[in-house]
């Protein structure tokens, strides 16, 4: 078993809308946070990866470099969908196991603006001029809206609609108690991009996007940025004494893709290589389900959340109706889950989110978490899923050093 | 004219979903093929698909781009003997009261779009059968 890694710095902004600056302003200021965190410096780093999946073509790692240090370190662009921030600390971690670092930075960040809800899809499209098969699947015009839906609100209703179909119990009003909790959450959050409560009835009633997703059960498009700075043992062992008192210890670390199965061709399967990530992420890390103290999952739907807490084995199987209608996700719950308020309410700049939920776990098992601490964490488990698909989950425990 | 909005969709007198079919392990694909994600061998042969089958999931969509009209039923329909396809529910409503998981729907199709040349696009959806 190669030697254990360590967050030693973490950071994130509030995410919300930054339209005076940009993704460098936005990654400048957590790595800045994270290295001054970690009390270190650009010098001390050997590798930096930075996430962002818009402007990850756009070397944005190297302009990062040239604000904070530029100090010739190899740099990492990483793109991975929403699982790209986490994809960007893993690609980090990776070069410290290799013995490439000793000391690393990883960075996710996102500037989405307000790109609405369906992004580019909910333009108005142009009118076909003369039909002419093109593409894998032979179009004629563009199938969206025609063939069904490929859409994120859609994709993931229907997700969640595939569940309810085999559980009994499982229905409209289970899925609005998932962002009822989240959203009831992010009011003890200062960095939530909504820091405000609905009821049930508030969430069931808002304007419908995808049944069963309402507007209040989608995650906003957003901006902001997180940031770790990461270490090895040996690393760890010649820092600083308070710095070495409040290292997290990442305990697993796993990232998958989706297997084949049969429905693939009618949309991406994201149960299956959750289930996978987590199986894996249990066995590196020797926990189980039930240490957990809180978990940071991906809920950027309702629907989303409610199938996860069975894919990441938080309920029993089947169970996952059950398990939001007692209040075992609450924060005073069996497993707290999205105590930050989640992608519903927290927010959700893609490349941002895996970094942030890390930052979200570390701060909580360093007794940092303010408001919204939930006491005495020790375990904690963070889960990304980008779609077409990219998954990645994550298990920091708080050890001595 | 008539051409099918898409090519796995066959026209005629009984219109019907065609695959690639995996000649090794058979899975079914929708798409031009490189090799097979199942089994990762190379050989396809092209299969019709039955006409019927079950609606394993859906949602119904209220917001789309502008000129989508909403709401409408997305949904998943596994077909008997094989495949797995993404549809609209045509006659479905919006109603989710009125639509039931593991119902029962049989192919369809519609007109979907007219080109300059006036040629139809022609789509396929499943309704209740």
């Amino acid at each position: 078993m190669a030697d254990n890694i360590w967050i030693i710095g973490a950071t994130m902004t509030r995410f919300g809308r930054y339209p005076d600056l940009d993704c460098v302003d936005l990654a400048s200021e957590t790595a800045l946070g994270a290295l001054a965190d970690a009390g270190a410096t650009m010098a001390d780093m050997q590798i930096l990866a930075v996430g962002c999946l818009l402007e990850a073509s756009n070397m944005l790692g190297q302009h990062l470099q040239k604000q904070i240090g530029q100090t010739g370190i190899p740099v990492f662009n990483v793109a991975n969908a929403c699982a790209t921030g986490a994809t960007a600390v893993r690609t980090a971690m990776l070069a410290i196991k290799a013995g490439e670092a000793d000391m690393a930075l990883a960075v996710g960040v996102e500037q989405m603006g307000k790109m609405g809800l369906l992004g580019p899809a909910g333009r108005e499209r142009a009118k076909p001029t003369g039909f002419e098969r093109s593409g894998r699947y032979g179009t004629v015009m563009p199938v969206e809206g025609v063939l069904g839906t490929q859409l994120m609100p859609g994709v993931f209703a229907q997700a969640g609609m595939e569940y309810a179909s085999h559980h009994d119990g499982v229905g409209f009003e289970q899925f609005a108690k998932v962002a009822e909790k989240n959203h009831a959450h992010s009011t003890l959050n200062p960095l939530a991009q909504y820091q405000k409560a609905f009821s049930l009835e508030e969430v069931m009633g808002s304007a419908m996007v995808a049944y069963p997703n309402t507007l209040l059960m989608c995650c906003p498009t957003g901006d902001g940025s997180a940031a770790v700075v990461l270490c090895s043992d040996a690393k760890l062992k010649t820092l600083d004494p308070d710095v070495r008192r409040r290292a997290v210890k990442i305990s697993a670390s796993v990232l998958t893709s989706d297997p084949y199965v049969e429905s693939d061709t009618a949309q991406p399967d994201v149960s299956t290589l959750t289930k996978n990530a987590a199986a894996a992420a249990y066995e590196q890390a020797g926990v189980s389900p039930h240490d957990l103290d809180l978990v940071e999952l991906h809920d950027c739907f309702a629907t989303a959340e409610l199938i996860h807490y069975e894919n990441l084995s938080l309920c029993e199987p089947g169970g996952a109706g059950d398990f939001i209608d007692r209040r075992g996700p609450w924060r005073d719950g069996q497993t707290p889950v999205n105590v930050s308020g989640g992608l519903i309410s927290k927010g959700h700049p893609i490349g941002a989110t895996g970094v942030a939920n890390l930052y979200e776990v570390a701060t909580h098992l360093r007794g940092e978490a303010g408001d919204r601490q939930i006491e005495g964490a020790r375990v904690g488990l963070t889960h990304v899923i980008g779609l077409g698909s990219a998954c990645a989950v994550h298990i920091l425990e708080k050890v001595a050093s | 004219m008539q051409m099918s909005v898409v090519d796995y969709l066959v026209l005629g007198d009984e219109p019907h979903l065609e695959a690639n079919a995996c000649t090794s392990c058979g899975a079914l694909f929708f798409d031009r093929r490189n090799a097979c994600a199942r089994c990762g061998k190379v050989g396809f042969e092209r299969r019709a698909l039955a006409t019927t089958g079950v609606v394993r999931s859906y949602t119904i969509i209220h917001r789309a781009a502008p000129n989508v009209p909403v709401p409408y039923v997305s949904s998943v329909v596994e077909l008997d003997g094989g495949g797995v396809v993404k549809a609209t529910l045509v006659d479905a409503g919006s109603d989710p009261e009125k639509i039931e998981l593991g119902m029962p729907v049989r192919l369809t199709t519609f007109v979907c779009g007219v080109d300059e040349e006036g040629t139809e696009a022609v789509a396929f959806g499943f309704t209740p059968a």
